[in-house]
């Protein structure tokens, strides 16, 4: 397997005087799709936003890319090379589609051919048709596109990717799992936290199951979906 | 009236609403991306000014040129941009998350020092600056004279808000800003750096303000008032325009503009009062200003925290109550003259202060303009006393209606407001009130005020007034703590803690809110004839902006999430200031910087550090008694 790129070890984090994380390891590969499965209140989101640095971790420790990014400020971390997509989309209302791209570009990291709005635009077509538009304007699962475009702008090393498959169309899900796999196959490592086993089982490589703020589970797609008392236990409402 | 006098009267009208477009851009920029109403904007704009009559002469010594003129004028505006960058540094980057209401105090904080530091460097005398090379002629406009500066100043506004467009539409930091503007999270997430994002939205700010400042040096001398004054007007083109919306602010200083302009014409004296009633019109229908939106849910809220459980008097605060009234009763027999004016003073502000955090710390409602109920109520008491002839007793009990009654009218517009909107429209309010007691000069006296308001004869002694204001004061403080442990009280807080939850319930918030306010306005109505008489004289400084920053510091020193806190705020601020004022020249620097400590350091008040160590300590028995 390939090496690590990120390094999620006994992470504690909460808001206020509720604690939602208990310690949550896991571990995404170089290049690897994997899911952080688990119901609502579980912890999904609340991991991804302290692995950002949006919420200040109580304990543990994160490591992205060889070093140690726990409790460094959002913006550090994604100029190493982390992405970050909200569950709720926060595209910029007010801004175009072309600057909502200019507000996530960075420079290229060496190695890698460097997104462009061109080369966005060829990945997700209808954005091509409204880059002057405010943002306001779009649908929801056109916003959802242009959140991924926008942090694919960085030229992340790995995403995270909050719940993509949320309140969306079918058909929209559908091009989700493809921008997914688009990701996948450009070498971009995502760990996207779902619900949705027919969406995670249709991307990614490995699961992980979170419940209470802890990981209950770990192994790889298909164990998951063979692993009918872990599903009931964990996943299903 | 001739066509061309009223197309001059449009035209002076155009020019001081680019004037003020220009420095409102700047505030209203700021606010945007940072979400902080940057009380300091006018002191920017002060110092804008007194640099630009330093550099500007000395540049004219070299050539008189309209170029070294400009440029000077553009480097005092820099210069300026500095200061901002360096307070965005000092103070700004630590107080992004706290409360609104320390924010404003805080940035308050830093008009004081800046006031200090102006008097220090320039001295008190205002300083006239050099004309415009170029531009000192008139222009002949029909038959009338217009000046040709101003006609250039009509053209400056138009064209910062085109270059403001362009730098906000075609360059990355403008894009940037305006994306920070919705969501500055979201933005750090994507791997901007905040913190030169604001420091770059600070320089800018604070330029434009400077400019402003720089700008006006043909046309007035700098003076050490110009900061508060520019603060009010600014203040309410940003809340007419929108708050965060440059073309909005635009809009409104051009509306602003004209009314003053030809207001004057129609009401030469209150021309404010015209400027109130466009703002209490736009804020009806539109209550977020011509083009501004709704508050993004920034998710802070705009209180620390306020009044919780409000706890009946324990053994130990009923012992301490008592001993605190029998000190009261017995004060008189060993104080001397000072003493007593001071616990007379004391017992005034305390009432005030109590009235404030009964809004504050118990209905959410933070206003920054709580000196207009106190002030109106000396006033109306004074007024009756000095003009009609009445006595003492019927002058009090006018006081706490007349700060009632206008609490209930500018309150209607208030309570539709929140968060930040509000506390800018009380401070309006205030500044309104203000501004007609200053220029009503036949009636209110103007600046200087009116004597001669002294209470009645069984009354007149230190020692009896001194009961006197003891027993209503002690009666007012009472009666407002009542009601906060009345359901009343309760409803307040409910509306406080969740506008949507206490309207689902069938609570009408509005009409609680205002009830509220109303009687707060009243108390501090009360509370300001009392001091009218103490003093024995009334004048504007008493409904001024630095009194309401008084009472707030007094509650805030005190603790706003305490019932009686205020009182021992409003004890300990007032002794202090009291002691301290005459023993430096120095005591804005020294207020200006308590304050900013207050806020960084002792965010939950004096009542708030007893609370925390007593819990502290609570902690400790309990490991000790678990440990054993």
């Amino acid at each position: 397997m390939a090496e690590p790129v990120l390094q999620v070890d006994g992470l504690k984090a909460g808001y206020g005087p509720a604690e939602v994380l208990f310690g949550v390891t896991l571990t995404l590969h170089r290049g690897e799709v994997a899911a952080l499965m688990g119901r609502n209140g579980a912890g999904k989101s609340t991991t991804m936003k302290a692995i950002m640095g949006l919420l200040a971790p109580r304990g543990g420790r994160v490591r992205f890319d060889g070093s140690d990014v726990t409790g460094m400020a959002p913006f550090r971390i994604a100029r190493l090379g982390l992405g970050y997509v909200p569950e709720d989309r926060r595209i910029f209302t007010d801004l175009t589609v072309f600057e909502n791209l200019e507000v996530g570009r960075k420079p290229a990291r060496s190695g890698r051919e460097p997104w462009t709005p061109e080369r966005l635009f060829a990945v997700f077509p209808n954005l091509s048709e409204m880059r002057g538009r405010r943002a306001s304007a779009m649908s929801g699962g056109e916003q959802q596109m242009l959140t991924i475009a926008r942090t694919l702008m960085g030229n992340p090393e790995a995403v995270l990717l909050d719940e993509p498959s949320e309140g969306l169309a079918p058909v929209i899900v559908e091009q989700m799992a493809e921008a997914v796999s688009r990701m996948k196959a450009e070498g971009i490592a995502v760990l996207l936290s779902e619900q949705n086993l027919d969406f995670a089982a249709a991307v990614a490589d490995r699961a992980y199951v979170i419940e209470r703020g802890e990981i209950r589970y770990e192994g790889t797609m298909e164990s998951l979906e063979a692993d009918d008392a872990v599903r009931e236990a964990y996943l299903t409402v | 009236m001739e066509p061309s006098f009223l197309l001059v009267q449009s035209l002076s009208g155009l020019a001081s609403a680019s004037s003020l477009f220009v420095i409102a851009s700047g505030l209203t920029l700021v606010f945007g991306v940072t979400r902080i109403v940057n009380f300091a904007h006018g002191s920017f704009y002060m110092l804008g000014a007194y640099v630009a009559v330093t550099i500007v002469p000395w540049l004219l010594e070299f050539d008189r040129s309209p170029w070294l003129f400009f440029l000077g004028v553009l480097a005092s505006a820099a210069v300026v941009g500095l200061l901002g960058v360096a307070m965005e540094i000092l103070l700004l980057r630590r107080i992004y998350r706290v409360p609104e209401l320390f924010q404003l105090l805080a940035t308050f904080g830093v008009v004081l020092i800046v006031q200090d530091a102006v008097l220090w460097i320039w001295g008190p005398v205002d300083i006239p600056g050099p004309r415009a090379p170029g531009l000192r002629h008139g222009v002949y406009i029909f038959d009338q004279r217009f000046p040709a500066y101003e006609l250039f100043l009509i053209v400056v506004g138009p064209v910062v808000l085109g270059l403001l467009w362009l730098l906000m539409h075609r360059t990355r930091f403008g894009v940037l800003i305006r994306a920070a503007t919705r969501d500055r999270e979201m933005v750090g997430a994507l791997g901007v750096n905040q913190a030169l994002l604001f420091t770059g939205t600070l320089f800018l700010g604070a330029f434009l303000a400077g400019l402003g400042g720089a700008l006006q040096i043909p046309r007035v001398s700098a003076s050490a008032h110009m900061d508060l004054s520019i603060i009010t007007e600014v203040f309410v083109v940003t809340v007419v325009g929108g708050m965060g919306s440059i073309t909005g602010a635009f809009l409104a200083a051009v509306l602003i503009g004209q009314l003053q302009a030809f207001g004057v014409l129609i009401f030469p004296k209150i021309t404010l009062v015209l400027v109130f009633l466009l703002m209490a019109a736009v804020l009806v229908v539109k209550p977020w200003g011509l083009l501004g939106r709704p508050e993004p849910a920034a998710g802070r809220a705009a209180l620390p925290e306020g009044i919780l459980h409000p706890r009946h008097f324990g053994r130990l605060e009923m012992a301490l109550g008592a001993a605190a009234l029998a000190a009261l009763i017995a004060l008189p027999v060993f104080a001397d003259a000072y003493m007593l004016k001071v616990a007379t003073e004391v017992l005034v502000f305390a009432l005030a202060a109590f009235s404030l955090n009964f809004l504050v710390g118990n209905g959410g409602i933070v206003s920054f303009g709580h000196a207009a109920y106190f002030g109106l109520g000396a006033y109306a008491a004074g007024l009756l006393v000095t003009r009609i002839g009445l006595p003492m007793e019927p002058a009090l009990l006018a006081a706490p209606m007349a700060g009632g009654l206008f609490a209930a009218l500018f309150g209607f517009f208030v309570v539709r407001l929140s968060g930040i909107y509000l506390a800018m429209l009380t401070l309006a309010f205030a500044q309104i009130a203000y501004a007609v007691c200053f220029q009503w000069v036949e009636v209110t006296g103007g600046d200087n005020g009116v004597v001669g308001v002294w209470p009645s004869a069984w009354a007149a002694s230190r020692q009896a007034y001194y009961y006197l204001v003891a027993v209503l004061s002690v009666a007012g403080i009472l009666a407002l703590r009542h009601v906060i442990y009345a359901p009343f009280g309760a409803t307040l807080r409910a509306c406080r803690d969740s506008e949507a939850r206490a309207d689902a319930v069938g609570v009408n918030v509005r009409k609680h809110r205002w009830l509220g306010f109303s009687l707060a306005g009243s108390a501090a109505g009360l509370s300001g004839g009392l001091y009218a008489f103490s003093k024995g004289s009334i004048d504007p400084t008493l409904l001024s902006i630095p009194m309401s920053v008084d009472f707030l510091a007094m509650i805030l020193l005190g603790g706003i999430q305490t019932v009686m806190g205020p009182v021992l705020g409003a004890a300990a601020f007032h002794s202090i200031k009291d002691l301290f004022m005459p023993l430096t020249d120095h005591w804005r620097f020294f207020l200006g910087a308590s304050i900013i400590a207050l806020v960084l350091l002792f965010p939950r008040g004096l009542g708030g550090a007893f609370a925390m160590l007593r819990s502290r300590a609570g902690q400790r028995r309990l490991a000790a008694v678990t440990a054993a």
